[in-house]
């Protein structure tokens, strides 16, 4: 019986409940929902429950296009409602699976439909195109009490009431005038009665329409709870709350997702958006693509076998798409030629799940973004976050010139915050970093991401200036420096006690691969960190430019698509 | 007193704090509740505190059949079962120099744990206790250390700093304040707070919490403080205004049980002092205000 309920869509709350920015709480079966609308038009119906201290999240803030909860201002995602910012610990990424309950949702007719499972279609609302949607009355009563009072509603003798499969109640008076409504049972004993009438008068009309149904039904009422009043209630229904994932009760473990391309998109769109720069969005085939957060990229597995890396431009809340930017590299090894030759839109990719390993605090007083070209791509996200929450930032730009500056659109929400710097030479770029890195200090952070050699200057000027290592945030593009791998050591990995032999020619990645060890990686060349391992003892030779210089002195990590030992031996904590 | 409607041998074995000494200046017999028991409190004719069980009226002060008292840090405590451990000291109180002030007595729609949960934690100054014990953008929660110290049988989180925008009246600015927090009995904590007038010394803020049932208590609140620049009260009120803050999100977790299952939510480092705490109760056996984790 239960089951046969939660398949079942009821309308939980009309459309003019969901305002812009707010956020409404209904229930449905004993479960409460948090439904609000972001700006961007969706509804989303949520467990009224933050993950992490399970505080209402009706009390929330709606942003438009995240739900910020009151008690530690998590953020969680329209649509996907996975969580992209911790701000106890600005500096990491909250894990893949930190993600709310999320039930089926469907606006239609002036009502806001929902169902634990419920699934497919509602049931045809023919006749009721043009609607009232009248006042929701409660009612302190079961369902079915309430359902069978309803066949005897009705405004005059010619009125005739029938029950509809889904459970609502169809009234139609002699001149064609038609009543339905919908019984939500919010709780074994607690119902709404929500009624559409098959005419829209404007002005008098509409109000007189109300108020004849609001007394009607009002009167309904008071009758069915005379009748509840007399029988034993029903005990309350008592939801399941569902657990959260194992991965999120301890610290969270390596992954396990190794280089896999899990999800499937389509090309909608590709269009040029600067001098050799193409964008593309990518949406779902079905389904929802997973949480992204601000700095995150993807890999894209091209045609031609290659599998490249790209950053994730959305602001906050862009949920329903991914837009990357790919310029065209004269003397990359045919990724970026693949990508703008081959691929037409209607063209279904191969894509990773989003992975942010170039994250983005929102603690700082103050942001200073710097990019140099293609650079720019994750840099936008990062900085539409921080504009959406309303935080300081300014935003520098270095391009050859306006023809090379790409997403225009999306960086003019920037305002007085950017600044593009035009066909600078190097020296003058050097001069003008000097001017914008001026300023260190507290709770002032940088982040840079450009061609390898603007980067290394622009990290030389920053540490001149006096801002420190954990002040300084980059991104390579690629690892331009020649890796070393012509020496043999061992490797202990001290969790799954194994010893293994990493000859000359061969990494530590593709000797844990052989081991049967799955290790998440992505670029294989030192440049994104997913590969990164944590180190017991052991001297490391680095070869990445992940790590900032005071990690890799630390000695505490490596990427092991890269990295090898300058000991005999190195334990990994795997 | 019949059989005790709390079921919770663990708990019915506690001391908890019933109210203020000053409340007994107020003639006749008060009433209140612990552990979903009625309970009555007054002076009797010799001048002592007598705790009594009851059902209805209370009556007059009986000679017979009490609740055992004690009478500390401003408090009349008294207790269901049979403790087997005396109230937890706090040495702070003793001090001469130190003013002691009952700060609030505030009625909360919560289970006890999670508003000692609550109490421990720091995250959430920044939203909650906007511009007073944090502001944003520095929300960020240090790593701190956690014990559980077996001799006394407490938690105990040291080294905790929090950026505050107004760490001091005489402060120009933000800094870091240090914290400590012991939890020496489930419904109890002690808070330590850097003092602004003494580097060497901390104030002392401490929760005494009386649970009326499951999911309803009273919190009684003491201050030990090293503050000779404001009257009671204005220290008071900004005490209150701190809890009429917390009040709101305390009654809004649901459930309102504290879920001891490690999987019912979803803990960060800055939960390091709340994962000892639930472990911790977990390991007594309370069943009390908790959601034990399924067998």
């Amino acid at each position: 019986m239960m089951s046969d309920l939660h398949s079942n869509w009821y309308p939980i709350a009309s459309s003019s409940d969901l305002p812009k920015r707010h956020v409404y709480q209904a229930q449905l079966l004993g479960r409460e929902f948090a439904v609000w609308r972001a700006d961007d038009g969706h509804v989303n119906v949520w467990e009224n429950r933050c993950l992490h201290r399970g505080v209402r999240l009706s009390i929330g803030i709606n942003n438009g296009t995240e739900l910020k909860c009151q008690y530690h201002g998590w953020r969680y995602a329209n649509r996907t409602a996975g969580c992209t910012y911790i701000p106890a610990h600005p500096a990491d990424a909250p894990a893949r699976t930190i993600c709310n309950n999320t039930y089926p949702a469907i606006e239609s007719h002036g009502l806001v439909w929902s169902g634990e499972e419920a699934s497919g279609d509602l049931l045809s609302l023919d006749g009721f195109d043009s609607a009232t949607v009248l006042r929701a009355v409660p009612v302190f009563a079961p369902m079915n009490m309430v359902a069978e009072a309803l066949l005897g509603y009705g405004w005059d003798d010619s009125c005739k009431g029938a029950a509809n499969d889904d459970g609502s109640v169809t009234v139609t008076a002699g001149d064609g005038t038609a009543v339905r409504i919908f019984v939500q049972p919010m709780d074994s004993n607690h119902s709404v009665m929500r009624g559409l009438v098959n005419q829209a008068p404007a002005g008098a009309g509409r109000a007189e329409l109300l108020q004849t149904h609001s007394w009607l039904m009002q009167e309904l009422r008071d009758r069915v709870e005379v009748l509840a009043a007399k029988q034993e209630a029903p005990a309350p229904y008592e939801p399941v709350i569902a657990k959260v994932s194992e991965d999120l009760v301890d610290i969270p473990a390596l992954g396990t997702d190794g280089r896999k391309a899990e999800l499937r998109v389509q090309l909608v769109k590709k269009e040029m958006t600067a001098e050799g720069i193409v964008s593309l969005r990518l949406e779902p085939i079905k389904g929802q693509l997973p949480t992204f957060q601000p700095g995150a990229h993807i890999d894209v597995h091209l045609p031609n076998g290659l599998v490249r890396q790209y950053s994730i431009t959305n602001g906050p809340g862009e949920t329903d798409h991914y837009t990357i930017g790919v310029k065209r590299e004269g003397d990359g090894r045919g990724g970026s030629a693949a990508v703008h030759d081959s691929l037409q839109e209607g063209d279904v990719l191969a894509i990773s799940a989003p992975r942010n390993n170039f994250p983005l605090r929102r603690d700082a007083e103050h942001t200073v973004f710097i990019a140099g070209g293609i650079g720019v791509t994750p840099m936008i996200a990062m900085a539409r976050a921080l504009n959406a929450q309303g935080l300081s930032f300014e935003f520098h730009y270095f391009v050859q010139s306006d023809d090379h500056v790409a997403f225009k659109q999306q960086i003019g929400e920037f305002e007085r915050a950017l600044t593009i710097h035009k066909g600078l030479s190097p020296e003058a770029t050097g001069a003008k970093l000097k001017e914008v890195l001026a300023e260190p200090g507290f709770a002032r952070h940088v982040y840079i991401c450009g061609p390898g050699p603007m980067l290394e200057a622009t990290r030389g000027i920053a540490a001149s200036q006096g801002w420190t290592d954990e002040a300084v945030h980059f991104e390579y593009f690629a690892n331009t420096a020649e890796v070393d791998d012509s020496t043999a050591f061992e490797v202990d990995l001290a969790r799954s006690a194994l010893t293994l032999q990493v000859p000359a020619g061969k990494t530590i990645l593709e000797v844990l691969r052989e081991h049967g060890i799955d290790m998440p990686s992505s670029c294989e060349q030192g440049a994104c960190g997913t590969c990164r391992c944590g180190v017991i003892e052991g001297e490391v030779i680095h070869q990445d430019v992940y790590l900032s210089n005071a990690e890799k002195a630390e000695g505490k990590s490596i990427m092991t698509c890269v990295s090898r030992a300058a000991s005999d031996r190195l334990i990994l904590d795997i | 007193m019949s059989k005790p409607k709390c079921e919770d041998q663990v708990a019915l074995n506690l001391w908890y704090t019933i109210a203020p000494i000053a409340e007994l200046e107020e003639p006749g017999a008060q009433q209140t509740i612990l552990l979903e028991q009625q309970i009555a409190y007054a002076r009797n004719a010799a001048g002592e505190v007598v705790v009594w069980a009851h059902e209805g009226v209370p009556g007059g002060v009986p000679e017979q059949n009490t609740l055992p008292v004690q009478e500390r840090y401003g408090y009349v405590w008294t207790t269901l079962g049979s403790p087997n451990s005396d109230i937890f000291p706090i040495p702070e109180y003793a001090e001469a120099d130190r003013r002691n002030i009952h700060a609030a007595t505030f009625g909360v729609n919560v289970s006890a744990p999670r508003l000692v949960e609550n109490f421990l934690d720091m995250g959430h100054f920044p939203f909650v206790h906007t511009d007073i014990l944090g502001a944003e953008p520095h929300t960020e929660v240090k790593e701190y250390f956690v014990e559980v110290s077996e001799e006394r049988d407490e938690i105990i989180a040291s080294n905790c700093k929090f950026w505050q925008p107004m760490a001091a009246a005489a402060s120009s600015g933000g800094a870091d304040v240090d914290y400590i927090y012991r939890v020496p009995h489930p419904f109890c904590s002690v808070l330590y707070k850097s003092s602004p007038l003494d580097e060497s010394r901390k104030d002392v803020i401490a929760i005494f919490i009386q649970p009326f049932n499951q999911e309803q208590v009273r919190v009684h609140m003491l201050l030990s403080l090293l503050d000779d620049a404001n009257n009671d009260t204005d220290i008071r009120l900004f005490q209150q205004t701190i809890f009429g803050q917390d009040k709101p999100i305390l009654e809004n977790q649901y459930p309102k049980r504290l879920p001891l299952d490690p999987r019912a939510e979803t803990p960060i480092r800055a939960d390091k002092s709340a994962i000892a705490y639930r472990r911790w109760l977990s390991g007594k056996g309370i069943t009390y205000g908790v959601i034990p984790p399924a067998a």
